[in-house]
This record gives structure tokens, C-alpha cells and sequence, in this order.
């Protein structure tokens, strides 16, 4: 397989890094992704020089700025195969996105008694910003169960979909249990309801190639730095016969056309959604991640984190006596586990001792720990650049605490 | 022993051990032998939630002077409790809230009671200082 490991660990500086006086070992990737140089030289370029707003002056500077942020746009449309680039709104990340679309759908298309769904193994981003809506607007927020082995109960979906539902809210890939949901499916089976689907891909956008025009889906949404590229920055794809349906969320500069105290009218899409300055560095940045990506192939990704994530259930179910909570037949990019008998502060703690930087606790996911009534686990998430030494060295860490503890 | 002392003792004890890995089997055995907390007190009210683990501490005052119990669900959260509880216990209110608590850093565990680590440690000593406030109030009436 093509997959030059070495030479891309060198485009991470930070892998080099030691952590408590080990190797660092980063399994930490679904929290965050480390940024490659490529990454960092983008935006780096953009201060020092082009560095100006977009979008607003004439001189070359802003043109070049301006350009720069569009050219980003493009690459994501491209990046996803959005059939249109005004399709792609920039965020803050997954969350705004989410706030974005609970504010601005629930404005244009829902009305108090309609309903929602969203499902038992969503991030917290993905059900606070409906709970909000539902509260503001009087709906009712309803639960598609997950199953004890991390899939979703997609026998209770067509009931939950019923004339009243207006939108269902759903993970690509759960943050805790690595499910892969069949969202294509899912979105077929929704649309026949005459359902609108949102799609979280912050698990997924980084591991899998997404095709929003195969998928079919109404929105599709996402963080910059899961994927590689800076924190601060995130994507909204939406049907464009939504969002222009859909009024503004945030108002400020950028997204008018016109201010009158008597009234003002809107800019068009994509600015309509982004008021204000946006990150425009962050931008260039997270197109530079796009390129990085498409680079590497997601396909050539996919088979290389493939292969390692196999390794790494056959290293660690090869420990015995660890619990894992997601075994679902279609799983990937990360692990969650307890140690039997051990707190997950307490491996956490002492894998960290190690350099091996995994995440405990909740995971922004507490309804699905209260579904597996557990306080957290151990979750360890892989990324482009982790290697199978680097799975040994976690197995080795679990042994250590286990005789820590013996 | 005065806390200062006390807290000598500690740095001495952790001293002699030079892995960290020594160091935390130490913290999991004294985790390990913290069982006075009386379930009876395992109640919300004396809950101090952390974002990654539970602690519960239970105040008494007996002839002037401040004792505690607690329990966590991390061991080696428990450990340190456990050193917390060694440090405070039977002491007057004003020694409790002047101890430096400089033993933590002394031996290496200073991390665990950075605000960010969200363990219920730093609430924890909070709370027992809070404790000795109520009790040196109303001592003083
Ligand atoms: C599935 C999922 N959704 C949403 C989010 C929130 O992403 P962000 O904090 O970048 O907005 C995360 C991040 O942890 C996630 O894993």
C-alpha cells in the first residue's frame, strides 16, 4: 500500500514532541487533530502576506485575501461534492453549525407541535441547540434508541418519522462508539417520510470520503480541526432551496445588502449566514486541509486507518480484561473501553504518565452513558498519522496499569 | 504534629520514591485503604462533582477542632484525598484555612489539582476550607 507514513509524521511536528519524558503518543484525534505544516504555512502566508478583510476593500491586498477565502470555499465544495459553492457556509465548527441550522430552519419550516429527532448516541452539540428550539418553539424532541451493541435501533426510526417530524438530527460516525450509521439509508427512509435530514460529520468528513450529492442529505456539517486543519473554523452544507428559505441567523456586516432603519435586506447565500469578519485565515488554513486530504486520497486514508484500527481491536481484545462499549458491524476510528475494575480518570491518568494521550470521561455524550450506565470510558481515536508501534505502546500502557493496580 | 510536619513527613515518604511509577502505586495503595467513609453521608449534598470523577467529604467538629471523611470514585483521586485527610484532620479552623498545602506540588502531584483538571479535587479542598469557615463562625458565637 502507498501510504508513506514516515514522510507524513515528519508534517506533524508536534508527533516529535516527547510528553512526561516518553514519545508522545497522540491518540486523542476525535477530540482534536494535529495540524500539519502545510497547514500552519497557509495561514502563516496569509499574515505575512496578504494578510487583509475580505470582501470589502478594493486594493490588491483585500482582492488577494478575498480570493484566497473563496478559493477555500471552492476546495470544500469540491472536497465534498456540493453541487454549488454557495452551498458552503463557514462556521466556528459542528456546534455553530448546528445552532445555525436549529435557529434558521426552525424559523422558516417548523411550527409549535411539530417534531424532531435526533438520536440516543449524539454528541452534546447535536441535542442542547434542539433542545433549545424545542423549547423556544414548543416541539417535541424525540429519541431514536441505540442498541446494546452501539448500532441504532433503526426498526423504531419509521415510527418516530411520523407527520408531525420535521427533521431528524443524526451522527455520520458516534464520537464513543465509532458506529458508522447507514446514513444513506437513513436519509432515503427519512426523505420517503418527507423528513429533513442533518447529518453530524465531525467524526467522519477526515475518514471516509462524504459525497453530500450521493447521500442526498439536507445538511451536512463539520469542524475544521477534527479534520486537520485550525480550531475556530467549521462547514455548513445545506440544499440551497433550504437555505434560501431560510432567514438569517447572526446580523452584522457582510451578510446585507442594504441597511435602512426601515428595514434591511439580506445579502445572498453563502454571505447571508456569515455576518461579520469570519475567520478568514482559519479558512485559507482549512482549505489548506482539504489539500492535504485530497493529497493523501481519502480512499489511500481510509484503507491505511482501516487496517490499523483492526490491529488495534485484535491488540487490545488480545488484553482480556478490558470492556468495550460499541462492537457494531460497521465501526471505525476510535475505541472506547474500560479496564475492569479501574476509573477511567485513573487509566487516563496514568497512560498520560506514559505520553499516551488518550480521553476519559463523558465525551459530551451523557444520555448515551446513562444508556450504558457507565460514568465514561476510555476512548482512544486514531488518525492519519498514528501507527501500529504506537497501538503496541498502548496495549503495553493498559498492562502497566493493570499491575499498578494488581 | 503540627501540618507543617505532617506535610514534611509526606514529602519524605514520596521522597525515598524515585519512578513515578512507584510513586502512583503508593497513591492507588492509599486510595485502597480509605474505607471510613460511612455510607450514610454518600448523599448528594456531600457530593463535589467533578467532570471526570466523583468525591464525597463529610465535616464534623469535635471539641474545636475540624475532622473529615471522604471517598471518590478514582483511585487515584482517593489517594490523594486520603493524603488531604492526613494533613487536616483533628485540626482548629484557623489551621485549616492557612495550610499551605504545599506538599501536593512537593511530590509531583501538582497537576491534579490544576483547575482544568476537572477531578473534584480542587472543589474538594475548597469545600473543606469552606468547612472550617462555618465551623470558626460558629465557634466563635
Ligand atoms: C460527533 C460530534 N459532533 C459535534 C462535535 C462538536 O464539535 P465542535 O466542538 O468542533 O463544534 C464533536 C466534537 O467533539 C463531535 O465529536
Amino acid at each position: 500500500m502507498n501510504f508513506p507514513i514516515d514522510e507524513i509524521r515528519k508534517d506533524f511536528p508536534i508527533l516529535s514532541r516527547p510528553v512526561n519524558g516518553r514519545p508522545l503518543v497522540y491518540f486523542d484525534n476525535g477530540a482534536t487533530a494535529q495540524t500539519p505544516r502545510q497547514v500552519v504555512e497557509a495561514m502563516d502566508r496569509v499574515y505575512y502576506e496578504y494578510n487583509s478583510n475580505i470582501h470589502r476593500g478594493i486594493h490588491t491586498l483585500s482582492n488577494l485575501s478575498t480570493e484566497a477565502f473563496e478559493a477555500a470555499r471552492e476546495k470544500v465544495r469540491d472536497f465534498i461534492n456540493a453541487a454549488e459553492s454557495r452551498q458552503i457556509i463557514f462556521t466556528r465548527g459542528t456546534t455553530e453549525a448546528i445552532n445555525l441550522v436549529a435557529h434558521s430552519f426552525g424559523a422558516a419550516f417548523m411550527q409549535p407541535g411539530d417534531a424532531l429527532v435526533v438520536s440516543e448516541m449524539e454528541h452534546h452539540s447535536n441535542i442542547v441547540p434542539w433542545q433549545l428550539l424545542a423549547e423556544r418553539m414548543q416541539l417535541e424532541l424525540k429519541v431514536l434508541p441505540v442498541l446494546d451493541n452501539g448500532e441504532l435501533d433503526l426498526a423504531a426510526l419509521p415510527a418516530l418519522l411520523d407527520e408531525r417530524t420535521r427533521l431528524l438530527a443524526i451522527t455520520h460516525i458516534s464520537n464513543v462508539l465509532g458506529t458508522i450509521n447507514p446514513v444513506k439509508d437513513i436519509v432515503e427512509l427519512a426523505h420517503s417520510k418527507g423528513v429533513k435530514v442533518l447529518i453530524d460529520g465531525a467524526q467522519a468528513i477526515h475518514h471516509t470520503r462524504v459525497d453530500v450529492a450521493a447521500l442526498d442529505c439536507d445538511f451536512y456539517v463539520f469542524s475544521g480541526h477534527k479534520m486537520y486543519g485550525p480550531t475556530g473554523t467549521g462547514v455548513l452544507y445545506g440544499k440551497a432551496e433550504l437555505l434560501e428559505a431560510m432567514p438569517p441567523w447572526q446580523g452584522g456586516g457582510e451578510m446585507i445588502q442594504q441597511v435602512r432603519f426601515s428595514g434591511s435586506t439580506y445579502n445572498e447565500l453563502p454571505y447571508k449566514f456569515e455576518a461579520g469578519t469570519p475567520d478568514y485565515v482559519g479558512v485559507v488554513g482549512l482549505g489548506a486541509a482539504v489539500d492535504y486530504l485530497q493529497q493523501l486520497g481519502m480512499v489511500a486514508i481510509g484503507a491505511y486507518e482501516k487496517e490499523l484500527f483492526a490491529y488495534a481491536v485484535e491488540r487490545l481484545e488480545g488484553l482480556g480484561d478490558l470492556i468495550f462499549y460499541g462492537t457494531a458491524a460497521q465501526r471505525g476510528s476510535l475505541l472506547s473501553f474500560l479496564p475492569e475494575g479501574i476509573h477511567p480518570f485513573d487509566a487516563g491518568t496514568l497512560l498520560d504518565k506514559m505520553g499516551i494521550a488518550v480521553r476519559t470521561g463523558h465525551h459530551c455524550a451523557q444520555p448515551l452513558m446513562d444508556r450504558f450506565g457507565i460514568p465514561g470510558t476510555v476512548r482512544a481515536s486514531f488518525g492519519l498519522y498514528n501507527t501500529k508501534s504506537e497501538v503496541d505502546a498502548l496495549a503495553e500502557g493498559l498492562l502497566k496499569v493493570r499491575q499498578l493496580f494488581a | 504534629m503540627t501540618i507543617e510536619e505532617r506535610e514534611k513527613e509526606i514529602v519524605e515518604e514520596f521522597s525515598m520514591l524515585s519512578d513515578w511509577m512507584d510513586r502512583y502505586s503508593l497513591l492507588i495503595e492509599l486510595g485502597n485503604d480509605l474505607t471510613d467513609f460511612e455510607e450514610e453521608h454518600r448523599s448528594n449534598q456531600n457530593l463535589i462533582e467533578g467532570c471526570q470523577s466523583k468525591v464525597w467529604l463529610y465535616a464534623w467538629e469535635k471539641d474545636g477542632l475540624i475532622y473529615f471523611m471522604a471517598d471518590s470514585d478514582a483511585i487515584i483521586v482517593k489517594g490523594i484525598v486520603a493524603l488531604l485527610i492526613r494533613v487536616l484532620n483533628g485540626r482548629t479552623p484557623d489551621e485549616i484555612l492557612e495550610a499551605p498545602l504545599a506538599f501536593v506540588d512537593a511530590i509531583g502531584l501538582k497537576e491534579h489539582l490544576s483547575p482544568t483538571r476537572s477531578n473534584g479535587l480542587v472543589a474538594m479542598i475548597k469545600q473543606m476550607r469552606m468547612y472550617a469557615l462555618a465551623y470558626k463562625t460558629k465557634l466563635a458565637r
